[in-house]
């Protein structure tokens, strides 16, 4: 992965020392909290229900195993002894001082990390792909690109303070697996038919209140040119996006207000003065970035490992493990394997210090001492001999990463909800955790199949409940918690918004309404249909008369 | 005589900023003696009236304005003020660097408005070469801001080429 030289370091160091500043003159009372605020966002620091959450990027997902035995000590040392990792590729932290969070990032510079432009109205951590450089489907690992990207987009001195946050996603692969259709900009690398490589350019895509597929920009860029492409687009919209009301700022509210034919015919006017500029990428920088992203030392083996093979005739969770957790690789002999985050029980994408220690140690011994961090809350140990993974599932199973669920009903994507955040609706885990335990039969689970369950605990959609194949979303009626559900949503490439089944639940109620929804499914399938297949073929109104029964029925007709 | 920030120090400066307050109108707002940073409206309407003074005029830019309305005067304006109704309203760093960069305006830019300390970085990088910081605030801790980052990795106006193309020189 990417290495720091010096300055890469002078920078992280140097922003370390800016924001010792920052907190020491708002600590005097030279700066104002309104002054302060932003600055601290930029860092990551929110002020939560408990206490501030520091919020640490981990760059489209690439994580060290030193970083994270740093990520560990801090959560020791500072914290309670956990973190969270979200949607987003960062980990949180709930529980810091924020006297104590200078000292955390200089922590973290020394392991070439830190929390710069995690929040904010800025060019925010760029995503992508957790299979990014070892998946089969892929067409360009996207990591130097984003790595070349963050580069740009970190202390950009023009979209410090944009209307409202700026997100983007990179995905190199034919899958998407970067939700690149709900982001700010979603990039798809392609090649053409004339072996030219570059992006097709997604634009005001966004979850939030008002969710909104993104538009296609433009078919095709040229690699070479997406920084002064990205520079055109938010320069027009850092002129012109909505500054009036914070819920109508993003820039999917600018495209849907110009139209996306005008936003483009503004962009490209603007691009005509940008495109060839300096800040056009050249073969050479390319090429040393994706140096560090060359593939590792891999050892020849067979393409299938006659031991590998064994085992699994031999133990049932063994196999069980594999199909869910593990996933072909590229190269003969290896496999991915994604450590679960999601044991039912606990928070979702929740991991204690001890975990991210055996997960580091993990890394090492098995994976060239490098790790992943999914959008859907896991850990991604990418380049694992087969012959391994024997040995390596025991241990992650002793760790708590071997509950054989990827995919499945309970790993599911879920926010910190009512427990930690202050704009929360409702509580999230709980609720999150009752379903699991609805769903705790393993071959039920199995029965059942693929299917994404996302939970937001209010309609900043931090969960991603809009593209869950079941949604939960936690309403606030007459100051009681109650819970939305939608079904039919759906990340990838043919991303599509869920539809609201019908009015909220209770707390007590969401468990049994997902069991009915679930149960409908399995009733009405044909052959190996997942659940997402059954619903196109069926539709909304099927899944309300199979959950609210005749009332809905009526109200159809 | 107030005290800005100018290439980076502070000076003792003589401009009055008119405003139009209101009830006023471009065509009667009262304009004091001396150096000038006007609103475009006062510019557009009372320009030969400007220019015959024997003081120096400059034309300030509201959150909203672009350059795209003073394109054509530059060349005859010494100051451009841009100005920031709250610091986190971010549009001016666009300006300035279209100022710069498109418009190849040479002249003073001077950040107005909510000026502070931590943004003088950035605003430098996107052309602004005077800072009337926000009243009350320290002038000469300010200064050492400039200093924050030594290499940044952007292109901007301070320095033309992105790092990734000086890291290979
Ligand atoms: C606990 C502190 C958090 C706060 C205060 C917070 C705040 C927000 C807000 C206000 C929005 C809506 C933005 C908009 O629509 O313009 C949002 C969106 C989002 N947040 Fe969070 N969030 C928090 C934690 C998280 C966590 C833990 C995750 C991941 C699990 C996350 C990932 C996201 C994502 C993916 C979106 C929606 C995508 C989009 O912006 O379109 N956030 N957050
Ligand atoms: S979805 Fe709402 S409750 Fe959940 S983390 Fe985001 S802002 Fe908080």
């Amino acid at each position: 992965m990417y290495r720091y030289d010096q300055y890469d370091q002078a920078l992280v160091d140097e922003r370390v020392a800016q924001f010792s500043d920052q907190v020491a003159r708002w600590k005097s009372g030279e700066l104002t909290d309104d002054e302060f605020r932003p600055l601290r966002l930029q860092n990551g620091l929110y002020i939560q229900r408990h206490a501030p959450m520091f919020r640490i990027a981990v760059p489209y997902g690439m994580l060290a195993s030193n970083q994270l035995r740093c990520l560990a000590q801090l959560g020791r040392q500072y914290d309670r002894g956990y973190g969270h990792f979200t949607t987003r590729h960062n980990m949180q932290f709930n529980w810091p001082a924020i006297e104590d969070v200078p000292a955390m990032l200089a922590e973290l510079a020394k392991v070439q990390m830190h929390a710069i432009q995690t929040s904010g109205n800025c060019i925010r951590n760029i995503t992508t792909d957790q299979f990014a450089g070892v998946a089969a489907d892929e067409i360009l690992d996207p990591r130097p690109l984003c790595e070349i990207m963050r580069q740009w987009s970190t202390f950009h001195p023009e979209f410090a303070f944009l209307p409202r946050k700026f997100k983007i996603a990179v995905n190199g692969a034919k899958e998407d697996r970067a939700l690149t259709w709900f982001h700010d900009i979603g990039l798809h690398i392609v090649k053409t038919d004339d072996g030219l490589t570059g992006f097709r350019v997604i634009v005001g895509g966004g979850l939030g209140r008002t969710p909104i597929k993104g538009e296609v920009l433009r078919e095709f860029l040229p690699w070479q040119d997406i920084l002064t492409y990205c520079e055109a687009i938010i320069r027009v919209y850092n002129r012109y996006g909505r500054r009036d009301n914070a819920y109508k700022a993003r820039i999917k509210i600018l495209v849907q207000a110009l139209g996306v034919e005008e936003f483009g015919r503004q962009v490209e006017a603007e691009w005509t003065h940008l495109k060839g500029g300096p800040a056009t990428i050249t073969q050479a920088e390319y090429d040393r970035v994706a140096a560090f992203f060359a593939p590792p030392a891999y050892a020849t083996l067979p393409a299938i490992d006659e031991a590998f093979v064994q085992q699994q005739a031999e133990s049932v969770p063994f196999a069980r493990w594999v199909e869910r957790n593990v996933r072909p690789h590229r190269v003969p002999g290896y496999a991915s394997v994604t450590l679960s985050l999601k044991k039912p029980g606990t928070a979702p994408g929740d991991v204690t210090s001890d975990q991210m220690d055996a997960a580091a140690e993990l890394a090492d011994r098995y994976s060239f001492g490098e790790l992943r961090v999914t959008h859907e809350q896991n850990l991604v140990l990418a380049d694992v001999e087969q012959r391994q993974l024997f040995a390596l599932w025991q241990e992650a199973k002793a760790a708590g990463f071997a509950t054989p669920n990827i995919g499945l009903l309970t790993d599911m994507i879920v926010c910190p909800g009512g427990d930690f955040c202050d704009l929360a609706n409702a509580r999230s885990i709980p609720v999150a955790n009752a379903v699991q335990a609805r769903f705790d039969d393993l071959d039920y689970l199995w029965d059942i199949g693929d299917i994404e369950l996302n939970f937001s605990g209010c309609m900043n959609s931090c969960g991603h409940h809009h593209v869950g194949n079941i949604g939960i979303l936690g309403v606030d009626k007459g100051n009681e918690e109650w819970y939305q559900i939608t079904v039919g949503g759906e990340q990838g490439n043919d991303a599509q918004l869920g539809k609201v089944i019908g009015p909220s639940f209770a707390a007590a109620d969401v468990p049994d309404v997902i069991e009915k929804i679930v149960r409908f499914y399995i009733a009405q399938r044909q052959d190996d249909e997942r659940f997402i297949d059954t619903f196109r073929r069926l539709g909304i109104d099927a899944f309300k008369v199979a959950v609210y029964g005749d009332k809905a029925r009526l109200k159809a007709a | 005589m107030t005290t800005i920030i100018k290439n980076r120090q502070a000076v003792a400066d003589d401009f009055s900023t008119v405003t139009l307050a209101e009830g006023e109108t471009a065509e009667t707002v009262a304009l004091p003696a001396g150096p000038l940073l006007v609103p475009i409206a006062v510019w557009q309407a009372r320009k030969t009236e400007l220019q015959s003074r024997g003081t120096p005029v400059g034309v300030w830019l509201a959150a909203g304005e672009g350059p795209e309305a003073i394109a054509g005067d530059l060349a005859t304006l010494p100051v451009v003020g841009v100005h920031f109704p709250k610091f986190v309203d971010g549009r001016g760093y666009s300006t300035a660097r279209l100022l710069r960069e498109r418009y190849s305006y040479c002249g003073e830019i001077r950040a107005l408005g909510d000026v502070l300390h931590d943004q003088l970085f950035l605003m430098a990088r996107c052309g602004f070469d005077a800072f009337a910081l926000k009243e009350g605030k320290d002038i000469a801790k300010a200064v050492a801001a400039f200093e924050t980052f030594r290499n940044p990795y952007q292109a901007a106006v301070d320095q033309p080429q992105p790092l990734f193309r000086r890291r290979a020189a």
